[in-house]
């Protein structure tokens, strides 16, 4: 495991819960981002604002980052434009049908001992790993 | 208020991908990938997560109310059910394929990548059709009530 980074990875995290605790305390809504950003697009106007600017503290925190040395540079996406495509609907239409994604059900479902998150989570990081297993190695294509 | 507290737990959450690496969709799938060069991070970032964040809502538990709003709205729903199966399926097929989910994707945009834009339109797009979904399921029934009562 030449890649594994356990302490950035615990720091990141940390914030991560940090975050998730301190909206429900102030706010009182679960940090689950498919929730908040599909609400910013179809919900009414009374419930925009403050989805609006968690999105908007997400997008600015790797600029800030910037001036600490973390570069800003477009991410490597081993992906054709087609696959970029039918990827972003799938988790946009699935994170909907399914009431949430990474964070809703994997971190704050998951810390809430919510069944449907957990079985959620279960499903949807096993597919993932059954998709690139097809992808990298083949494996049952 | 709300605005504020909002707009920095934004922040914090995406220095907190930030500085995990999970902005990054190679890193993602490389825990995704077990059978190559399998890597663990995403587990810690998961587990420190869900221990943080538990802890938390354990306090928060005790409040009577949020600070900034009138009532806590904790997810009230416990059972497992079609559509919560098939829509973790569909989002994992996404996930596998590019290794983006919505808090990387949105992130992301900070870059002004065209495959990252083009991504999270795609993302929103899926959103908006199955709420237009959704509500067009939701009318015949509608309708058939309606006619129910009538007869």
């Amino acid at each position: 495991m030449a890649n594994f980074t356990p302490i950035s990875a615990a720091i990141g995290g940390a914030l991560i819960g940090l975050a998730a605790a301190l909206l429900m305390l102030t706010t009182g809504r679960v940090a689950g981002i498919s929730g908040i950003f599909g609400g910013a697009l179809t919900l009414s106007a009374t419930d925009k604002g403050w989805r609006i600017a968690f999105i908007a503290g997400l997008i600015l925190a790797p600029l800030t980052g910037t001036f600490v040395g973390y570069a800003l540079t477009a991410p490597q996406m081993p992906a054709s434009w087609a696959v970029t495509i039918v990827a972003g609907l799938l988790v946009g239409f699935g994170t909907r049908l399914g009431s949430g994604c990474t964070s809703g059900h994997g971190i704050c479902g998951i810390a809430r001992v919510s069944a449907r998150s957990i079985v959620a989570t279960v499903i949807f990081v096993a597919v993932a790993i059954a998709v690139v297993a097809v992808m990298r190695h083949g494996i049952g294509a | 208020m709300v605005l504020i507290a909002g707009f920095l737990c934004g922040f914090i959450f995406g220095w907190g991908l930030l500085i995990s690496g999970m902005m990054q969709p190679t890193k993602v799938l490389g825990f995704l990938d077990i059978f190559g060069a399998w890597d663990a991070s995403l587990i810690v970032v998961m587990v420190v997560a869900l221990v943080v964040s538990g802890l938390g809502f354990a306090l928060v538990r005790r409040r009577a109310r949020p600070m900034f709003a009138p009532e806590s709205l904790w997810p009230t729903r416990n059972d497992v059910d079609g559509p919560l199966i098939a829509g973790a399926a569909l989002f994992g097929i996404g996930w596998g394929l590019v290794g983006l989910c919505p808090g990387p994707a949105l992130e992301n945009l900070a870059s002004l990548s065209p495959q990252i834009i083009v991504f999270v339109a795609a993302m929103a797009a899926g959103m908006v059709l199955h709420d237009l979904w959704q509500k067009r399921r939701a009318l015949p029934a509608a309708r058939e009530v309606a006619a129910g009562a009538d007869g």
